[in-house]
């Protein structure tokens, strides 16, 4: 006999005929219809006609024709209150039964009946059933609270119920203790404020041991409420651990997340010296790959959480990169999981092993994988600096492919490796250019218009191809980055691009119904009105780089997620109140606090939001300091004095002014307004607002680093209105500072004090502003060590080495220029691979080779070298020949640029022969007086 | 909790649909149904939020399995439940199919009646199901039955039921182990992985307390220590012992006796169950090495010449070979010639097919196929899917070994000794996977 034959009734007058046979005396009839009834219900025909009829079947011996019946009743029960009446007798009836299993079903039932009569008479039945001798009814009837509360809680809690519930996570058997514990959590999510779960160590205890024994879905209940817990102190939480682990063994994955949240959870209580600390981390990497080899399905699950995981604790998957590469039969979800995962893990050691299948993948099928493999390309660069050349050929090798999508992701993620690595890679913009024409989605065009407005002065047709763009300037989703660009053009060629940015800002002023396209017009337009050097140091500003990781979960909500892990929050990656109605399961979560004896391991501020020092982006600013320092701006800007005017920035401002905006301004009727006048040195504040964010202050001092020079006095106090300064240049663990020391020689109290550069060969700028923190009053002294970056402005000076520096206070304004010591700007990497140093020796013209006597130096070889490398100089390889010590010698400088040396040393003889080899040959004279400083001192 | 549990057909008509909570209408059945199986593009998630009500599905065969809710649960739990659910429905009616669903829909409703209770997953083990979900109507069981069945629904050993009488008490023990590898064309090892199971079936007698061994490093380095003789034991670790990555258990093992003692002590259910399942990447032995060339002529034709090595001992025979070439989708015709088995061209499947019976260890066989293609205007360049294989070798390839598995049942006079056992090594191809 079979069942779908049921599904077929589709005849008119069926209901009657359903009727007469619910009627019928004989047993299998009457159980046939009742089939056929359940089967339309299915299906979602409206049988509820049938309900007196299907109701009078009830009173049976027959279980299965019982059971039919009962769901009958549940599906129509609440449409047919009246009627349902009928049911409670036989219900009631039933608690009484002999048989548990009927007991068991009568209890179940009777709670999914949502009829307030019918929960009347539920109670007492269910006050027994929740002490029943059989375990079997005593669960089901721990469900029952719960279910019943759903629909009175009132009645719950003035029956009394849930003390009784309270009481059966005592009861003998696990599974009776598992639904115990459901029922109680369940109803706590609606109380948050009740003290339902009143947990401490003596019920934690009996849920730890009835976890040994339930069944796996009471483990995943009863493990889910412990993560709810909060002990006391780390050695309940290391306690609880260690028998929450064996579960990571568990067959059922949901046992194991559940186990996981738990040791998450926890772990935040442990002190991280702990050894234990270690062994758990160890601990919960196995588990956490196993999940991988679950039905995708799981697997989706398992990657969602490993996401969250491997932000929170990043090195408990650090070395399991493999297992996250994507399989060509893996699920679209599973292999954009995966990719994510990849990414997050990829550093220094890997990033060959990652790149190469990155690689792999934008040649696959699926558009939105081959898409997300690019833009994996593109993060990889900026999370890892040594790979960014790689990532920027193979990025060129995809766009040499010509497939549009993939050529578009390409160019959006090479703008963000500009941002991130200005000036470095801009070669690469000629092919980019050639791609233009292919370019029809919003943010690859306006990926494109913001490289060619950043680098209008390398781009020989920027105006042409700016004037292309702005054709379609009606497509709204551009605008804001054509008229940046177009002014930026403006700014750096501005006798050829008048008449472009003429058009641009009239479009962006009169044209447009944007607000925010034409408030930035007008403040473009009064900008360059009135004052276009102001303008110039504005709009051209140095920005501060990107950060790495763009797409971080922010820390708060990370914890919190961290506390759901398992549960749809976690594959949501968001709260629970995002998608979840009403009260329930909205209790805000959060993970424990630090103990006090993790503190000495973590600074306390750090560890409510997780996010160990060490991991924060160290390149971006929260966006609060640097609001705070542009807001700082009017009451004491740094320095307030005229922008240093060097020649070339006048000669630029000249241009500017006789050039092109007279004719600008005279060409529209457009008057600048008075208040619209800008302090003339808005980039000064800017720049040094940014600069907060290189705290290289600390760590100055006695660590051992480059040869510093005593300090010389820069500029006397008689040319500085009584303020000497001198000062000297030291590198220390890959800072540059420049230390100084002010003298108040005057006989008046100096504030204020605040530095700029000008532009410089390398690009040193101020990386903090000068903090003297006290007025510095007659004949005091101070020492501040101002911490330098290499990302400022690039110009080449003469001497090379030539640093102009501006210093203001509360008198004047001073200027001065020194002569920095090329060795602070060797970099620590410096070091160059044998092969590598051999084959760029060979490949550098021998006219670029220079050679220099050191004389006086009586040092041998070993004493030379280590004195060398303490300032970032290698040596690659060392020979003997013919009685002689060569060292070869290489070292980097902050800009990239890689200087050869071989060193001659002859014993007893004082002085020594220096060849250096340089792509760049004019740094040569300055490493040589590098070297003879160091080697001399 | 799980609000309601729908099963679909393939056209997205509802063959089941029970509802647990009062917060899932019926509604919910048809949001899925347009949102999810009559979707217009594939589907991009086994989760789905419409309307904030979540859909979790699985499909089996061309069955939907939708678990809905409305509350954040426990997404782990609700997938290894649908599957738990798609393993006890397998275990009544065989395949899951349309016709068997409807077949056995009163059934299916009497389980979800029992394995759910108000969204929350009850016992489910079809050992213990099936003592009183039986379709049998009225069964007048004894009082001492029903409390038999309750106290095993309920209780510590829910899997096994007591008073289980064999005339010869038997085990079968199969090491079932799958041999993943991803390797470049140049052979080398991307990753590379064994996924295990130990499928136990057993016909014991009683409550039998089992305890099972095998060449876990762990284990033997902590015997090795214990003994004086520790350099022949350790060469003998060495050799013989390997290491394992993670395993997991049958709910039937004791977890915590295996934390803290790495012993693998159960009573197991009756029948076949999966006792263990584990991971192992260190040594593995590859049964096979695929060495592709892909040489492309010109625009409109591909060389491919395929090398397959055996790497086992050459008394062992691997069976059941087979190498799938992924062609190009604008191939016009290919020509193959095979040193050994039948290889064919299979232009639905845009692949050369290589099947070989049997090959024994340490052996190569080699294919070479010519393949034309038509002239296209396609600019995107073929993805070249790897070379794929697939085999059964008659050996584990994570070189995992059955060291003992001990029968000790107290109230019952028989012993370990009575036990007759068989222990069986297949060794199968999971993802093994060459690019070329």
């Amino acid at each position: 006999m079979t069942d779908s034959k049921y599904f077929t009734t589709t005849k008119k007058g069926e209901i009657f005929e359903l009727k007469a046979e619910l009627n019928s005396d004989k047993k299998e009839k009457k159980k046939e219809a009742v089939k056929k009834v359940i089967a339309s219900m299915t299906v979602g025909k409206d049988v509820s006609a049938l309900f007196p009829d299907v109701v009078n079947c009830m009173q049976t011996d027959n279980l299965e024709l019982k059971k039919l019946v009962y769901l009958y009743l549940m599906n129509y029960a609440k449409s047919q209150p009246d009627m349902a009446i009928m049911a409670v007798n036989t219900f009631v009836k039933d608690c009484e039964d002999p048989n548990p299993l009927i007991r068991a079903l009568a209890v179940r039932t009777m709670g999914c009946i949502r009829v307030d009569k019918i929960t009347e008479y539920l109670c007492e039945p269910l006050r027994k059933c929740l002490k029943d001798e059989d375990p079997y009814v005593r669960k089901t009837a721990a469900v029952c609270v719960a279910k019943l509360h759903d629909i009175n809680a009132q009645l719950v809690e003035d029956q009394g119920f849930l003390d009784t519930l309270k009481d059966l996570i005592s009861d003998s058997n696990p599974m009776v203790v598992a639904n115990a514990v459901a029922a109680l959590s369940e109803i706590a999510e609606s109380h948050p404020s009740s003290n339902l779960l009143d947990l401490n160590p003596q019920s934690i205890n009996k849920l730890l041991t009835a976890l040994n024994e339930c069944t796996e879905w009471g483990q995943i209940f009863i493990l889910d409420c412990l993560a709810n817990y909060m002990p006391k102190d780390d050695r309940e939480a290391q306690s609880i651990c260690e028998r929450v682990t064996p579960r990571l063994s568990h067959a059922n994955s949901a046992v194991v997340l559940s186990a996981v949240k738990v040791l998450m959870k926890f772990m935040e209580m442990l002190s991280k010296d702990l050894d234990y600390y270690g062994t758990l981390l160890k601990k919960l990497a196995p588990p956490l790959v196993t999940l991988l080899s679950a039905e995708p399905e799981l697997q989706y699950v398992a990657l969602r959480n490993i996401n969250l995981i491997v932000q929170k604790r990043p090195e408990i998957l650090k070395h399991e990169m493999k297992v996250f590469f994507v399989k060509y039969n893996d699920p679209i979800y599973v292999k954009l999981e995966k990719l994510d995962i990849m990414i997050r893990l990829a550093s220094q050691a890997n990033i060959a092993q990652v790149l190469a299948e990155l690689k792999e993948y934008a040649t696959e099928v699926d558009v939105d994988f081959v898409r997300k493999a690019v833009r994996a390309i593109g993060r990889c660069a900026i999370k890892v600096e040594q790979s960014a050349e790689r990532c920027v050929s193979t990025l060129l090798d995809l766009i040499q492919t010509k497939v549009n999508y993939v050529v578009q992701e390409a160019i959006v993620v090479i703008k963000d490796i500009f941002r991130k690595y200005p000036n470095k890679y801009e070669s690469v913009i000629a092919t980019l250019c050639e791609n233009l024409d292919s370019l029809d989605e919003p943010e690859a065009r306006a990926a494109m218009i913001w490289i060619v407005g950043e680098y209008a002065e390398r781009i020989d047709n920027a105006d042409e191809l700016l004037e292309s763009f702005l054709e379609g300037f009606h497509d709204e989703s551009t605008q804001l980055q054509l008229l940046t660009a177009i002014v930026k053009l403006f700014l750096k060629k501005p006798t050829e691009t008048q008449e472009l940015v003429q058009q641009v800002l009239s479009l962006a002023t009169q044209d447009s119904d944007n607000p925010d396209l034409r408030d930035r017009g007008y403040i473009y337009w009064r900008l360059l009105s009135t004052d276009p050097v102001a303008a110039k140091e504005v709009v051209l500003a140095e920005k501060p780089l990107i950060s790495e990781e763009t797409d971080l979960i922010e820390p708060t909500l990370l914890d919190e997620l961290i506390c759901y892990i398992g549960t749809l929050a976690s594959v949501y990656h968001k709260p629970p109140s995002a998608f979840v109605e009403g009260g329930r399961g909205v209790v805000h979560k959060s993970l424990p606090p630090r103990t006090a004896s993790s503190e000495s391991a973590e600074s306390p501020e750090t560890a409510p939001t997780g996010a160990p020092p060490g991991e924060q982006p160290d390149v971006i600013p929260a966006q609060g300091d640097l609001l705070g320092d542009l807001l700082n701006l009017d009451l004491g800007p740094p320095v307030s004095g005229p922008p240093l005017a060097t020649s070339s920035v006048q000669m630029g401002a000249v241009d500017l002014l006789g050039g092109g905006l007279d004719s600008l301004i005279g060409g529209t009727n457009f008057v600048a307004p008075p208040t619209a006048a800008v302090p003339a040195n808005l980039g000064a504040p800017i720049g040094s607002g940014l600069s907060d964010l290189f705290d290289l202050t600390s760590g100055v001092g006695t660590l051992s680093g480059s040869y510093v020079a005593p300090k010389a006095v820069w500029l006397p106090a008689m040319k500085a209105k009584g303020l000497e300064i001198s000062g000297t240049f030291t590198r220390q663990v890959g800072s540059i500072s420049m230390d100084l020391q002010l003298t108040n020689k005057a006989l008046q109290v100096m504030t204020d004090f605040a530095i700029q550069f000008n532009r410089n060969s390398f690009g040193l700028a101020p990386a903090a502003p000068l903090q003297v923190h006290a007025p510095l009053s007659p004949n005091q002294t101070v020492e501040i060590s101002l911490p330098l970056s290499t990302v400022g402005s690039v110009m080449k000076m003469e001497p090379l080495n030539n640093l102009q520096v501006a210093v203001k206070n509360n008198i004047d304004v001073f200027y001065f220029s020194t002569l920095y010591p090329l060795h602070i700007l060797f970099v620590e990497d410096g070091k160059m691979d044998r092969q590598m140093f051999l084959a760029t020796w060979k490949d550098i013209p021998n006219e670029n080779e220079a050679q220099f006597q050191i004389r006086d130096c009586p040092l041998n070889a070993e004493a030379a070298s280590s004195k060398l490398q303490s300032s970032n100089i290698f040596t690659v390889a060392k020979r003997n020949v013919e009685g002689q010590d060569m060292l070869y010698q290489s070292l980097k400088l902050t800009n990239g640029i890689w200087v050869l040396a071989e060193l001659r040393i002859q014993p007893g003889n004082p002085s020594c022969t220096l060849s250096l080899k340089c792509r760049a040959p004019e740094v040569s004279q300055h490493v040589y007086q590098a070297y003879e400083t160091i080697l001399k001192n | 909790m799980i609000g309601g549990l729908f099963i679909y057909n393939h056209k997205g008509e509802v063959l089941i649909s029970r509802v647990y909570r009062d917060d899932i209408g019926r509604n919910a059945v048809d949001a899925f149904r347009v949102n999810v199986i009559h979707a217009r593009q594939q589907v991009r998630s086994p989760v789905t939020n419409i309307a904030r009500t979540s859909f979790f599905h699985v499909k089996r065969s061309n069955i939907w399995l939708a678990a809905v809710t409305k509350q954040n649960v426990n997404a782990a739990m609700v997938f290894e439940f649908l599957y738990k659910m798609c393993d006890v429905m397998a275990a009544y009616f065989g395949k899951i199919s349309e016709e068997n669903i409807k077949n056995n829909f009163v059934l299916i409703y009497e389980l979800l009646d029992e394995i759910l209770d108000f969204g929350y997953p009850q016992n489910s083990e079809t050992g213990a199901l099936k003592t009183f979900i039986t379709q049998q109507g009225i069964k007048s069981q004894t009082k001492e039955e029903q409390s038999q069945i309750t106290s095993q629904v309920t209780g510590q050993i829910g899997w096994r039921r007591e008073g289980i009488k064999y005339r010869r008490n038997e085990l079968f023990l199969d090491v079932l182990e799958s041999v993943n590898l991803l390797m470049s064309p140049q052979g080398q090892v991307l990753s590379a992985h064994v996924s295990g199971r130990v499928v136990m079936k057993s016909y014991l007698s009683g409550m039998p307390e089992c305890k099972f061994g095998m060449n876990d490093k762990i284990v033997i380095e902590k015997q090795g220590k214990g003994t004086a003789d520790e350099t022949s034991k350790r060469c003998l670790s060495g050799k013989q012992s390997i290491a394992i990555d993670d395993c997991t258990f049958h709910q039937c093992v004791r977890l915590s006796k295996f934390d803290s003692e790495r012993s693998i002590s159960f009573i197991p259910p009756d029948g076949e169950f999966e006792l263990m399942r584990y991971r192992t990447t260190k040594d593995i032995i590859l049964p096979f090495r695929v060495i592709p060339l892909v040489r492309e002529v010109g625009r409109t034709k591909l060389e491919v010449k395929v090398v397959i090595k055996s790497n086992f001992k050459p008394s062992l025979l691997a069976q059941k070979i087979e190498v799938r070439i992924p062609t190009p989708l604008n191939t016009s015709g290919v020509q193959v010639i095979c040193m050994k088995g039948k290889a064919k061209y299979k232009a639905s499947e845009n692949a050369i097919v290589w099947k070989i019976k049997r090959m024994a260890g340490m052996k190569e066989s080699q294919i070479s196929a010519e393949i034309e293609l038509l002239p296209t205007n396609d600019k995107k360049k073929w993805a070249r899917p790897p070379i794929s294989m697939n085999f059964e070798v008659p050996f584990a390839p994570s070189g995992l070994k059955v060291r003992y598995l001990k029968v000790f049942e107290p109230k019952l006079n028989y012993s370990d000794h009575d036990v007759i056992k068989w222990v069986r090594y297949i060794g199968r191809s999971g993802i093994y996977e060459t690019r070329c």
